[in-house]
């Protein structure tokens, strides 16, 4: 390593404890930007040598970075970058601070991935999801995947791991030379009814689909979800034991076992680590209070309800919603939701928000009450599960809330 | 009016669909069948033809490429001019409701719109985001406009259509007035789903559209508590 990165290297770390030390978060982004003003290559250099695999899409790439990181773990010491920091900056001071490892699974913000194949120059990329956010539109999910597909052009050497049930990941990847695809179906389509290639529609049927006008359409996966387990490329299905909810999170499992694959890790090794996974920056997480067991889930954006949906009990559930700045301030998203898998619970809702969210329930049929604080939802429910989901902002006050009583 | 049934017409949800859109369809629906009135929900891809027989008639919002996409197309299919001319109701908000007049702005350029209605569209200095409120042309006798804006574009009323409000809080057409309206055809910069926050409205396009003079009040509880609370959200 040049001595310019060497000194930028050792500040940043230096930086992130001090940073640490006064309180001033968890320093898990200001040492990558002072790192990288010392030396803009400071990325290049710390993922020199390492062998890397990069993790992005619009939702679960947390988790499946856990995941990944959990199956590799088998074949060495892997760094990783924290929740939230997933762009450059936040990449620079997990490899840092990791100090010299033989791997690195890092999660990548979708806007960053063109930047961050550049520096790390990894040996596979994983390709979730590409979906609407709040604070997007449908045609920035085409542009995205515009970019992601130049992006892979620059990198014939780079092996790409992605989802067959996706057709905006799939177009992004199609003409890649080296892929594998999987399957971990898709939930949320409306962003995806229109073919990236030529305009035409997309046709679903089952769990296949196809471009009506163009030869556009779903691979043959060679990863597949199959009931609680994952059948590989061979053809043997591997039972999946997670400590984390639903089939979307055996979706991300497969995609794990898909890259650490390409790391020489067998699947019937992998597999056994996957249930070291028990929380994902607070989320799934499981806290109890005066007898009732709260899980945490975060829905950020259409898609990620669904999922949400998918991953609670069925038992009584607490929605909160925000619209600040982090959220967005505009709640019209709340109709792209779907909430019927919510019918027959009971449903309690809170947040900054909340009246536009009994609107959009009364719609949708779902009957509800409204309550003011997390603290008289607790107090509403008898004891046993709690299932909470909320947005962004409207997760963290909870969290916050749940931190200070314990 | 061939069947029965309310007939409410979702045009090109393919390219027209942005920040929950689906919503003014969704209570349409939902407040026609709390009086009893069957429904029948239509979406129609850009690749089909659009029927003309159908009551009511929905656009949403989208991005320059599919707006200017959408308008070829309705102008080449006729179902909708049709539908018009018929006497149907249409209700368009965001780049839906700059489909409605004679031209749009789109990526650089002025696009023919429908004709539907006297007005034209071009790009305002910044983006107007935020919360839009307004008072209603007291000829439709509804209660102030309630909503949420987020457009590149100013549209010009010709004198053959009616401002839908004057603005109180935020830019809609032009910082003044907001939205048109002429005979059974309203559009609004209100984007998304706009009727959430305007069960009134809703009720007057579900009159117009089934020719009932009355229809019986419903429990609007939580959407006058969201009408109220952003409301004081916007007062100075
Ligand atoms: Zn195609």
């Amino acid at each position: 390593m040049p001595l310019r990165a060497k000194v930028a290297s050792s500040v940043s770390r230096t930086a992130a404890a001090l940073s640490r030390a006064a309180g001033r978060g968890d320093g898990s982004v200001i040492g990558g930007w002072i790192g990288l003003k010392i030396d803009p290559e400071l990325l290049k250099h710390l993922a020199a040598g390492r062998s890397v695999a990069l993790i992005s899409g619009t939702n679960g790439k947390t988790t499946t970075t856990k995941l990944t990181v959990a199956a590799l773990e088998s074949a060495g010491r892997v760094a990783t970058n924290a929740f939230g920091a997933n762009m450059p900056t936040g990449h620079t001071s997990a490899l840092a601070k990791a100090g010299a490892t033989p791997y690195a699974v890092l999660e990548v913000d979708e806007h960053y991935l063109a930047r961050v194949l550049d520096e790390t120059r990894p040996r596979a990329v994983a390709l979730l999801n590409l979906s609407r956010d709040q604070l997007d539109r449908a045609k920035e999910v085409a542009m995205m995947a515009q970019m992601w597909r130049e992006a892979l052009a620059h990198h014939p050497d780079v092996h790409v791991v992605a989802n067959a049930d996706d057709p905006m990941v799939t177009w992004a990847a199609y003409h890649c030379a080296s892929v594998t695809w999987f399957s971990a179906g898709q939930r949320w389509h409306d962003d995806s009814w229109v073919c990236p290639e030529c305009g035409g529609a997309i046709e679903r049927a089952g769990g296949d689909w196809r471009c009506t006008t163009c030869p556009l359409r779903r691979p043959r996966p060679q990863w597949v979800v199959e009931e609680d387990g994952v059948v590989d490329p061979t053809g043997a299905w591997h039972q999946v034991k997670l400590s984390l909810p639903g089939t979307v999170n055996i979706g991300n499992a497969a995609t794990a076992l898909a890259v650490a694959a390409q790391f020489g890790v067998r699947p019937a090794d992998a597999v056994l680590r996957l249930g070291s996974v028990t929380s994902v920056a607070g989320r799934y997480a499981q806290v109890e209070r005066d007898g009732r067991l709260i899980r945490l889930l975060l829905a950020k954006n259409p898609a990620s309800w669904l999922e949400a949906f998918d991953m609670a009990e069925a038992a009584p559930t607490l929605l909160s919603i925000n619209a600040r700045d982090p959220d967005g301030l505009d709640t019209s998203w709340l109709f792209d939701v779907d909430f019927a898998p919510l019918y027959g619970r009971r449903v309690l809702i809170t947040g900054d928000r909340a009246y536009d969210l009994a609107v959009r329930l009364q719609v949708n049929g779902i009957p509800f009450e409204h309550v003011t604080s997390f603290a008289d939802a607790l107090a509403a429910v008898p004891p046993g599960r709690l299932e909470v989901i909320a947005n962004y902002t409207a997760f963290q006050d909870i969290r916050a809330e749940l931190d200070r009583v314990n | 009016m061939s069947t029965e049934d309310l007939r409410i017409v979702w045009i090109y949800p393919d390219l027209l669909s942005t920040y929950g859109d689906r919503g003014n369809m969704l209570i349409l629906a939902a407040r026609a069948r709390a009086r009893g009135i069957p429904v029948e929900t239509i979406e129609i891809r850009s690749d089909q033809a659009l029927p003309d027989s159908a009551d009511l008639y929905l656009l949403g919002g989208g991005e320059d490429g599919p707006q200017a996409l959408a308008a070829q197309r309705l102008n080449a299919d006729g179902g909708l001019h049709r539908a018009v001319a018929r006497g149907s109701v249409v209700f368009a908000v965001c780049a839906g409701y700059q489909l409605l007049g004679t031209s749009f702005f789109a990526k650089g350029a002025a696009y023919p719109g429908l004709s539907l209605l006297d007005l034209q569209s071009d790009r305002g200095p910044a983006r107007a985001v935020g919360e839009l409120h307004g008072v209603i042309d007291p000829r439709l006798g509804l209660p102030p406009l309630s909503g949420f804006e987020n457009h590149g574009g100013r549209t010009h009323l010709g004198p053959g259509v009616s401002p839908l409000a004057q603005v109180t809080t935020g830019i809609g057409n032009d910082g003044t007035s907001e939205g048109a309206w002429r005979g059974n055809l309203i559009g609004t910069y209100s984007h998304g789903p706009a009727l959430s926050r305007n069960p009134a409205l809703a009720d007057l396009l579900l009159r117009w559209a089934t020719g009932a003079g009355y229809l019986p009040p419903l429990d609007d509880t939580w959407t006058d508590r969201l009408r109220h609370e952003r409301q004081v959200a916007v007062a100075p």
